[in-house]
């Protein structure tokens, strides 16, 4: 099940879920990727609140698509890792595969991050 | 002991069926929900092995009861190339594949009994189980 790309100003934001097979998480990045450039995007927010499952596959594809997004000029950040989910990622040893991808507990503090970063780059 | 619950594997499409699958039947056996996070997980992982080395195989799912105590087992059965080095295989960080190289050994931390056999040209079978607590 795809999932739409919403626009946010200067941030793109979409959800993902536990219906999403690995050939749509690939064609998620692929668009993802261009749309950043389409958009002149700044952040990326991927939610993954309703998100059952997180395994090798998917932490793979959403650590290559933030470095993807990161050498097109914007910065990913995951949002809403469940806690039963963050268990098992750290279980299977999945949590280090995520380390260099910016993870936050809700879209308020992925705003937060992102404007910092908007920030700093551009002080005035 | 009631029926097992076959799951043919020969694409993502039916790596998020056979999640879906074990999912309803962890609730049945009354695991809590981050044990089913785990067993779900572990489902993923094979069902995906599935999928990249082997094509397409299939996956049962069994309940079982052993005196007071419930579980759950997985096994995941394809006749693919099979594995030629097990213990390379169970190293974590390794992986031949497109995956991270935590398939196997990952698997095998998220259950609680782990049984794999295979042979080269003929297929692997991995079985894994979780029990309740």
């Amino acid at each position: 099940m795809k999932s739409p790309i919403l626009k946010l100003g200067p941030n793109l934001i979409v959800s993902l879920n536990s219906e999403m097979t690995d050939s749509d998480l690939l064609e998620l990045q692929a668009v993802l990727v261009a749309e950043v450039g389409r958009f002149r995007s700044k952040g990326v927010i991927l939610e993954v609140t309703t998100l059952e499952v997180m395994d090798s596959f998917a932490a793979r594809t959403l650590r290559n698509l933030a470095q993807a997004v990161g050498l097109r000029g914007a910065q990913a950040v995951i949002v809403g890792i469940r806690p039963e989910v963050a268990l098992a990622m750290v279980q299977l040893g999945l949590e280090q595969r995520l380390s260099g991808v910016h993870t936050v507990l809700d879209l308020e503090e992925a705003l937060g991050v992102l404007n910092r970063e908007k920030a700093e780059v551009d002080p005035q | 002991m009631t029926e097992s619950v076959r799951v043919a594997i020969g694409s993502d499409i039916d790596i998020v069926r056979a999640r879906q699958q074990v999912r309803t039947l962890a609730k049945e056996v009354g695991f809590t929900s981050s044990e089913l996070t785990l067993i779900v997980t572990a489902l993923s992982e094979l069902a995906r092995n599935i999928v990249e080395y082997a094509r397409s195989g299939e996956i049962i799912l069994d309940q079982i009861c052993q005196g007071t105590r419930r579980g759950l087992s997985i096994t995941a059965r394809d006749g693919g190339p099979g594995i030629a080095d097990i213990d390379l295989a169970m190293r974590d960080g390794y992986s031949s594949g497109k995956g991270l190289g935590l398939g196997l050994p990952g698997t095998k931390r998220l259950m609680d009994d782990f049984e794999i056999t295979s042979e080269v040209g003929h297929g692997t079978q991995v079985k894994v189980t979780k029990w309740t607590h």
